[in-house]
């Protein structure tokens, strides 16, 4: 289907947060996660393990316990003192609140909802009440003050380390009165809370039994410790028949390099995760349907959006980092070369431009315009828009100091394709388009959303979003609730909403020809709408009635980017982590049907296995894992790798432990 | 190589033996290795056991009446079959002691000879050419015979082969000069007939052995002139009708004067042949030798002289020749094997790009003409092209005898001139190769017989010609010796593969002794020492910046902390001057580069004195150091010694002279480095063993691929 030139770039330093606590809310199926950089992320369990909404981090934020109440209010707590609330669509804090007990370690939510304790610094225990639309301090449970029932000493840990002292890492209390304690000598035991006495004790690790978690029907509780395993402990009656129980150590995973910081337990899954940054889903066998996409080991290590903008024409990438941005000019070659070859890189890649952000907000959204003149990112708290000169080898950025008021916040900003506009997804769910040029930056039109015709409640959400077409005439914009609208920036109306499909679209593009929309969503499903005749195309139809689903169904992470090639009109190249592929529209889809095959591995397959020429499927998996993938022009491709060995080797040093023979 | 062993005598020749006549008819093999049937002339048939040499049984026709073929063994029967008095046929047990009340049977024909098969009934050859088998013979003895030889054409010999379970006989008559050949098979009864063709006046065959492989009979026929020639005779001719036979030129035995009369040939295994009665070498002209030769090689490999002169019989059976002489009837175990290139050369193969720059004499073997015939026969076909070839070979034989008769007797400069012609063209064929060296040997002669006369140039462009070998020409190397001419000593001892390690060692103790003054004048392929340094000039041992510096036992963590202290131990320091000049130490690379076999060459090695072996040993530690400071194990230059060449020097010196130099006190602190160094290289040998496995786990780890922060690659999607 083609030869490529491919940059094959590393040099993006990405480099996730490591995982600090987590808590899963059963009611709404998602795991919010809180990670050491005060960022919070949401993933929608029921849509495919979807990162569905992410908080940007604060600097002063620094988070140590989360906690769902009903089944969309978030509350953090963190070593700044404070209790934080999120506005879930506005993606940021709604409120926060001083404890006044110190830095805050601990918090939990009674079963009815209606209390939080907070365990602070000081030693007490603070409780608030929870209120419809905010959270009130009610009482104090200080140290001396308090009446404690009972006294347990958890004992120090096994010979050799019994002059350390014991802490007692988590707790968990059970409603037939049994504590769980997870304590720094990798003890797992568990009391008797009315008489204060030890039932049975778990040795589970030479280390620190750091996280804890009991299931919701309280028969399993998980245990995750420094030395990156998983222990999960069963409430079983040793015999067939009997009717007492006990709690048996069952099963143990091991999927972490690091401190397992967070587990917890869904209705069919292990959740974990740690210090080595991933999220480990990890189902449980004996309780999932078989062969479903909750068989599979999961392990989320990217973000589900893309961190890298590029600018095509003078080949510069942008890298989003949650403190700086970053702006590289790819490099080249003088030679041509042959399928399979390496090319001299004659003309190294160079970092332009390191831009730090202001502020305590970590940048939520950036991008760089076509031509490379415009750069804009945005915090929780401003969008800032800067416009670049690149003569030779000056740099100067002078910032767009007079942006219109309409500005605050973004959520996802898009320049148009001859960089004369700039798209701002606001936080209110409105799409503001500002027209940019040296002169100035005026705020032209406000598309308002639709959906409210649509949802009597009112509450439109916030796009994530954006693409707009090559001829200037269309935005497309897709928001949480996954309706995607069209607007005709010609006559800045709202001219469609594509049916409303139930999985968030992940990635999206306008065709710059046909302007067809090109949506791929979370369940890793594609459509194709034709924008301009309000209905599917039979491109469309046709993939999902041969479905292309069944070969993509062993994407494990969902497609990120989409783009086409302009050399071939008929080719769309997407992205997920693993692999990149091409498609072609003008070969017949059947070929899909059959075997799909990587280009990778054809040397040894047989004649009569080769996958047939016009296979409208290409698939490249050489390069991962991926952060992004683009076509320049000219057959250049752009790969943004990261591989995970330079992540790992990032991370503090595990744990030591003895292996044979070292 | 083959070998001839220590013979021992089986029994003793009949009396009344003449000069011409041995008394033994006929020797054939007995019921195993160890057994043979000895037939003598008179009456008897005696069978020995060969390893007691010991007769087992002897009978004896009575008096009047002659056993007139060599008796056989039935091999089916266990029964021995002769004839007496020519149609008289005789079977009897080894039970039967009266030879007289054994079975007999009158044929009415005369007999030439029976031919025992290992499995299968005998032949019987009658002399005027027909054959039967003998159970068909024994049914009706009186069974007419017919004949099949023309007039005064008399059978000379015979031999039979089993092919595919078919008996096969094939016979070679001789009619007024001319000579045939039979091919007859039975079961169907075919005969073939061959005209072999004659060689001229007065020279025809005299001796015959033929072996069958790959359905094809090799006869190899020694003609009186000396030449050894093979024809190939294939199983299953496609002309009907007398044809004629092809045959190439084997061997060309150096007779002297007149023809051969009395000899015999047989042929050995892997490419070899015994001859009995023929000479070795021109010089000699004693016939009374018993030679093995390698045909391909054209390499006499083993030769015997034979007391009280032969009789020109040989018979070859289960690994031992069977040779009369004098009195006796001796026995020669021999053993030959294949003979490869490598073993024919000597001991060291000649590596990389000497091969080409030298080639030696006779290389392409494929070119040789017998298998041209071999192919021709082969097809059937006889094509205008070999008839070309007959006609070259015949007129190049005419040239190089032309140009032998021309060079008897004139001044250098003429034969010179004479030459010239004769070597400007040199077309690659064995008769060409033959011819050079007959050349070579006639000068060799002149030169020995005049003092005064030495063609030196023209003995130079023989030698490049690379097609003469020390075999084709001995004596040549030692003559150039003899004249102290360097330059042709240096080109022997590129050129010749097959130096003899005795003649090796008289050119190095000839370049030991010679002072260096005495080279000044004489021109010498520098090219083994071209980038060498000269004579005087010392040498960095230093590689990639990295000084190495000898690990000494027990003190290697002092060595490695302060290696600048202690320099005066250190191996590469010591002796990086040339101990030699240029020249000579072009000379005595030669000598290094040469091949040679160890337990010949050792021998010889003790031949020089102590102050050559001295100075040859620190040439060599120089040599080492300064190919073992390389990376590489070859210095540079084309033709330089390779590390494994001088260490293999180095150690056959020691082992030759070990008790004189350590008694040499100028030869201690040579011992004693050499000695620390070997003592270091075991250290370190022993080192690299203890992670030999660490290592090994290394060459297995896969070269992960090393990918940058950026590169540019080029991709295609099928």
């Amino acid at each position: 289907m083609g030869e490529f030139k491919v940059h094959r770039v590393r040099f993006f330093d990405f480099m996730p947060s490591g995982i600090r606590c987590m808590a899963f809310n059963s009611k709404a199926d998602r795991l919010a996660l809180a990670r050491l950089d005060g960022s919070v992320e949401i993933f929608n369990f029921s849509n495919n393990y979807f990162q569905e909404k992410v908080i940007p981090g604060n600097d002063s934020r620094s988070i140590e316990a989360i906690c769902w109440v009903g089944c969309d209010r978030l509350f953090t707590a963190g070593l700044n003192g404070e209790v934080v609330e999120y506005d879930l669509e506005r993606l940021c804090p709604k409120y926060t609140l001083d404890a006044f007990g110190g830095p805050i370690w601990t918090a939990a939510c009674n079963s009815e909802e209606t209390h939080f304790a907070f365990g602070c610094e000081d030693g007490s225990v603070k409780l608030f009440e929870i209120l419809p639309d905010k959270i009130q301090f009610e009482r104090n449970l200080d140290r001396q003050k308090g009446h404690s029932v009972q006294r347990i000493l958890v004992d120090r840990g096994p010979a050799g380390t019994r002059n350390k002292d014991c802490v007692v890492w988590n707790v968990a209390f059970l409603s037939d009165y049994t504590i769980v304690s997870g304590d720094s000598a990798g003890k797992v035991q568990l009391w008797d809370a009315n008489k204060g006495t030890l039932i049975k004790t778990h040795l589970v690790s030479k280390w620190d039994v750091l996280s804890l978690s009991v299931s919701e029907n309280e028969d399993s509780i998980v245990a995750g410790t420094s030395e990156g395993t998983v222990v999960q402990f069963q409430l079983l009656s040793p015999k067939i028949g009997d009717t007492e129980t006990q709690w048996v150590r069952t099963r143990t995973f091991k999927h972490h390099t690091h401190d397992v910081r967070a587990v917890t337990e869904t209705r069919t899954a292990v959740v974990s995760g740690g210090l080595d940054t991933q999220l480990v889903i990890c189902p449980l066998m004996d309780k999932v349907e078989v062969k479903s996409s909750e068989s599979v080991l999961r392990k989320v290590i990217f973000p589900h959006r893309s961190l890298v903008s590029c600018a095509k024409k003078p080949s510069l990438l942008l890298f989003q980092f949650p403190d700086q941005l970053e702006l590289w000019r790819l490099g080249g070659t003088d030679t041509i070369g042959k399928p399979g070859e390496s090319l001299p890189v004659t003309r190294k890649p160079e970092k332009l431009l390191q831009l730090k952000r202001k502020g305590d907000d970590h940048i939520c959204c950036s991008t760089i315009s076509e031509c490379g003149h415009w750069i804009a990112y945005s915090t929780v708290s401003s969008i800032r828009l800067y416009q670049l000169q690149c003569d030779n080898n000056n740099i100067s950025i002078t910032k767009v100091s007079k942006l219109p008021k309409v500005l605050r916040s973004a959520h996802q900003l898009q320049f148009s394709a001859d960089s004369s506009k700039l798209f701002v997804a606001s936080e209110q769910a409105t799409i503001h388009v500002i027209s940019v040029s040296r002169s100035e930056c005026k705020h032209v039109h406000t598309f308002k959303p639709k959906s409210d015709v649509f949802l009597p409640t009112g509450s439109s959400a916030p796009v994530h979003l954006l693409a707009a077409s090559a001829d200037g005439q269309w935005l497309t914009s897709a928001n949480r609730h996954c309706e995607i609208n069209v607007y005709n920036l010609k006559k800045l109306k709202h001219h469609c909403m594509v049916p409303v499909y139930n999985s968030l679209p992940s990635a999206m593009a306008i065709h710059p020809e046909t302007n067809n929309l090109l949506v791929t969503h979370a369940d890793q499903q594609m459509f194709e709408f034709g924008i301009v005749d309000k209905q599917y195309t039979d491109w469309s139809r046709k993939l999902q009635k041969e479905g292309l689903h069944r070969c993509r169904l062993k994407w494990g992470t969902p497609v990120t980017h989409i783009t086409f090639n302009p050399q071939a009109p008929s080719q769309v190249i997407l992205h997920d982590m693993h692999m990149f592929c091409i498609i072609d529209q003008s070969l017949p889809l059947d070929g899909l049907k059959a075997q799909f095959y990587s280009q990778l591995t054809p040397k040894d397959t047989s004649e009569t296995d080769k996958p047939r020429k016009n296979n409208a499927l290409k698939i490249c998996n050489k390069y991962q894992p991926l952060l992004h993938v683009n076509l320049l022009e000219d057959d250049w491709l752009v790969v943004v790798e990261r591989p995970l060995i330079d992540i790992h080797s990032q991370l503090p040093a595990p744990v030591r432990q003895k292996k044979f023979g070292t | 190589m083959a070998e001839l062993y220590e013979g021992f005598t089986l029994c003793g020749l009949a009396a009344g033996q003449s000069r011409e006549n041995s008394g033994i008819l006929g020797i054939e093999p007995g019921r195993d290795a160890d057994h043979v049937i000895v037939t003598g002339a008179g009456s008897t048939v005696t069978v020995y056991k060969v390893s007691d040499q010991k007769p087992l049984g002897s009978w004896a026709a009575k008096q009047g009446q002659a056993v007139t073929c060599p008796a056989v063994l039935h091999g089916q029967t266990g029964e021995y079959v002769a004839v007496h008095d020519r149609n008289v046929l005789r079977i009897w047990r080894d039970e039967d002691i009266n030879f007289e009340k054994v079975f007999k049977a009158t044929l009415s024909a005369a007999v030439s000879r029976i031919h025992a098969l290992p499995s299968s009934e005998p032949l019987v050859l009658f002399q005027r050419g027909a054959v039967r088998q003998l159970d068909a013979l024994l049914a009706a003895p009186q069974q007419a015979v017919e004949e099949v030889l023309s007039e005064e054409e008399v059978i000379r010999w015979s031999s039979c082969f089993l092919e595919a379970e078919q008996p096969l006989l094939l016979f070679s008559t001789e009619k007024s000069g001319e000579c045939f050949l039979y091919l007859q098979k039975l079961n169907p009864d075919v005969l073939h007939k061959y005209n072999i063709g004659s060689e001229g006046k007065g020279v025809c065959p005299i001796g015959f052995t033929a072996t069958l492989e790959n359905k094809c009979i090799t006869l190899l026929c020694l003609y009186s002139s000396g030449c050894v020639y093979k024809l190939l005779v294939s199983l299953h001719p496609s002309a009907e009708g007398e044809q004629h036979l092809p045959k190439s030129l084997l061997l060309k035995l150096p007779v002297s004067e007149g023809v051969l009369h009395r000899a015999a040939i047989a042929s050995l295994e892997e490419g070899h042949i015994a001859i009995v009665g023929a000479p070795h070498s021109a010089s000699t002209g004693d016939t009374d030798f018993l030679c093995i030769w390698n045909t391909n090689f054209q390499t006499l490999q083993a030769s015997k002289k034979l007391a009280g002169g032969t009789y020109g019989q040989l018979w070859c059976n289960a690994g031992k020749l069977y040779v009369t002489h004098g009195k006796v009837l001796t026995v020669l175990p021999y053993r030959c094997e294949k003979s490869s290139l490598a073993a024919a050369l000597g001991k060291l193969k000649q590596t990389s790009t000497q091969e080409v720059t030298s080639s030696p004499s006779v290389l392409n073997w494929n070119s040789f003409p017998h298998e041209e015939a071999a192919l021709e026969q082969k097809t059937g076909m006889r094509t205008r092209n070999s008839k070309w070839n007959l006609k070259i070979q015949a007129t190049l034989a005419t040239s190089i005898n032309q140009v032998l008769e021309d060079i008897k007797g004139v001044s250098r400069e003429e034969v010179e001139e004479v030459l010239e012609p004769f070597l400007s063209c040199s077309p690659v064929s064995p008769q060409f190769q033959l011819g050079l060296a007959d050349i070579a040997v006639e000068l060799l002669k002149r030169c020995q017989a005049d003092p005064g006369f030495y063609p030196q140039s023209v003995l130079a462009r023989l030698t490049q010609t690379g097609r003469l070998s020390h075999s084709s020409c001995p004596g040549f190397l030692m003559l150039v010796l003899e004249k102290r001419d360097y330059f042709l000593a240096q080109l022997c001892l590129q050129h010749f593969p097959d130096i003899p390690e005795a003649v090796t060692c008289a050119c190095l103790k000839a370049f030991l002794s010679v002072a260096d003054a005495d080279l000044v004048r004489v021109s010498v392929d520098l090219e083994g020492v071209s980038l060498m340094d000269g004579p005087g000039q010392s040498l960095e041992g230093v590689q990639n910046g990295f000084s190495p510096v000898l690990l000494e036992e027990d003190s290697c963590d002092v060595q490695l902390t302060s290696p600048k202290l202690d320099q005066s131990s250190s191996w590469t320091d010591v002796s990086l001057t040339c101990p030699v000049g240029l020249k000579k130490s072009a000379l005595l690379n030669e000598i290094i580069q040469s091949s040679y076999s160890e337990s010949f060459l050792l021998p010889h090695l003790k031949d020089l004195s102590a102050q050559q072996i001295i100075l040859f040993l620190q040439y060599l530690q120089y040599l080492y150091v300064r190919s073992s400071g390389d990376v590489y194990t070859q210095l540079p230059g084309l033709r330089a010694p390779t590390i494994t060449q001088i260490t293999d020097w180095i150690s056959l010196l020691l082992d030759a002279h070990f008790a004189v130099l350590v008694m040499a006190p100028e030869a201690k602190g040579l011992l004693a480095q050499l000695h620390r160094f070997v003592r270091s290289q075991v250290r370190l040998y022993s080192e690299l063993g203890k992670i030999q496995g660490t290592l090994q786990e290394l060459s297995k780890i896969k070269q992960a691929q090393e990918i940058g922060l950026y590169s540019i690659e080029v991709i295609e999607l099928l």
